[in-house]
């Protein structure tokens, strides 16, 4: 009962509500760490240790929080929690503090984590906040690190810094590039869900006819959803 | 002096563009650009607090935070002065111009979380123009008229990059697009362009 629940949610953070294929949330961040894939990485997983960390603490303060003043509390929450993560990797991992720059303040105003705050953690029990937090944070750093390896391997030819193949895009380290492969990453997303669900549909119709024993079923053609 | 007046300009509206080239802001540049009229709202209300978030943030980071060695706490001080602002400016424009507040105030309270604001509040707190600007010469101090006039042409820059998507945007409506690229990766695929022609500013 529980695993179901909780497989849920994480299937709901991970793949049908990913906050950067799905929502398209939080793309300043996206779009602006993602020229190499261990860039991407470190922002996915410093995202997702502020998003467990406030999402936990938002649940468990979520019935002593006023209604009125909730987002301002929510904000400070987040912004304590980033202050936090800035010390601990300026500390600890000074190369990812370097290359994050302006962007590792900036994720107090990353939507995802002000979203998860206001649209779960402030009306769940604090367990399923958590679970929920790794879920969202674990997708998109999935979705972060995919754009980050596409981007490095056809701007420099090389894959989480080790170089494979010999050649040069300059336009995918680029702005331009970024928007472009967002965008590309993006449709690609939609499309193979799309699929995927169209897929499932067919199989649950089939399921419930088939024991009726009527005439067979058209084949499956991808053109059912009307 | 006027140089250096030139090179901010140039810099901070075209070759260092808040959205298309740092990629700050880009959640409005999405959800808010789809009419040039309220592209050029949102561009108006952002530029606006932009320069009231810098006349407050820079003083305070500058002859409190620092005398007072909590420098560390800026995050957080910050995000605070930026909400206060918007919701202070929502009121004043809600009693002066309820005209302009039809127009204007829905895009306000979302200005509190556009990355811009606190990108530029951050950016800002270095000890020479030439670290934020490229091109200045070395050795001229950053102080508050500095950062206004930043601040200025970057929601200016912002203006800008929103009024042309709007553009895009309209147009793209009427054009048949196949079904997975409707709606976000179309429009990532038009940034793409854009930023492209900003791109050159670059170069030059």
């Amino acid at each position: 009962m529980n695993v179901k629940k909780y497989g849920k949610i994480a299937y709901d953070g991970l793949i049908t509500n990913n906050a950067t294929f799905k929502l398209v949330l939080g793309t300043c961040a996206t779009l602006g760490m993602s020229t190499s894939a261990a860039n991407s990485f470190g922002m996915g997983l410093s995202v997702t240790v502020v998003l467990l960390l406030s999402n936990v603490l938002i649940s468990m303060l979520r019935k002593v929080i006023p209604n009125t003043v909730r987002i301002p509390a929510f904000v400070v929450i987040i912004a304590t929690m980033v202050t936090l993560l800035r010390m601990v990797l300026e500390k600890y991992i000074p190369d990812l503090y370097d290359s994050m720059g302006v962007f590792l303040p900036l994720i107090v105003v990353n939507c995802v984590i002000l979203g998860r705050a206001e649209a779960f953690a402030s009306k769940n029990p604090v367990l399923d906040s958590a679970v929920d937090g790794i879920a969202t944070g674990l997708g998109l750093t999935f979705a972060l690190t995919f754009i980050g390896i596409v981007r490095e391997f056809l701007g420099s030819g090389s894959f989480f810094g080790i170089q494979v193949m010999d050649f040069k895009i300059g336009f995918f380290t680029n702005a331009a590039g970024a928007f472009f492969v967002y965008g590309i990453c993006i449709a690609l997303f939609v499309f193979v869900t799309h699929k995927m669900e169209q897929r499932q549909r067919v199989r649950k119709m089939r399921a419930l006819r088939a024991p009726a024993g009527d005439a067979p079923l058209p084949p499956v053609t991808g053109q059912e959803d009307k | 002096m006027a140089s250096t007046i030139l090179l901010i300009v140039i810099s901070a509206v075209f070759s260092q563009n808040f959205i298309l080239v740092k990629f700050l802001g880009i959640c409005p540049f999405l959800g808010v650009s789809k009419k040039t009229n309220s592209a050029l709202s949102m561009g108006i209300a952002v530029t606006l607090v932009m320069l009231l978030a810098t006349l407050v943030t820079y003083p305070l980071y500058m002859y409190i935070m620092v005398p007072l060695k909590i420098e560390y706490l800026e995050i957080i001080f910050f995000i605070f002065v930026i909400a206060a602002l918007v919701q202070m400016l929502e009121k004043i424009i809600g009693k002066i111009s309820p005209a302009l507040y039809r127009s204007m105030g829905i895009y306000l309270p979302l200005i509190t979380t556009n990355c811009a604001i606190l990108g530029v509040a951050e950016l800002l707190l270095v000890n020479e123009v030439s670290e934020v600007v490229s091109g200045v010469a070395v050795g001229i101090s950053m102080n508050l008229g500095w950062a206004l006039l930043y601040a200025l042409c970057s929601g200016l820059g912002f203006t800008l990059a929103m009024i042309l998507m709007g553009g895009v945007r309209e147009k793209l409506e009427k054009l048949p697009v196949a079904k997975c690229m409707k709606g976000f990766p179309i429009t990532m695929v038009a940034a793409c362009f854009m930023a492209m022609a900003f791109y050159v500013f670059a170069l030059l």
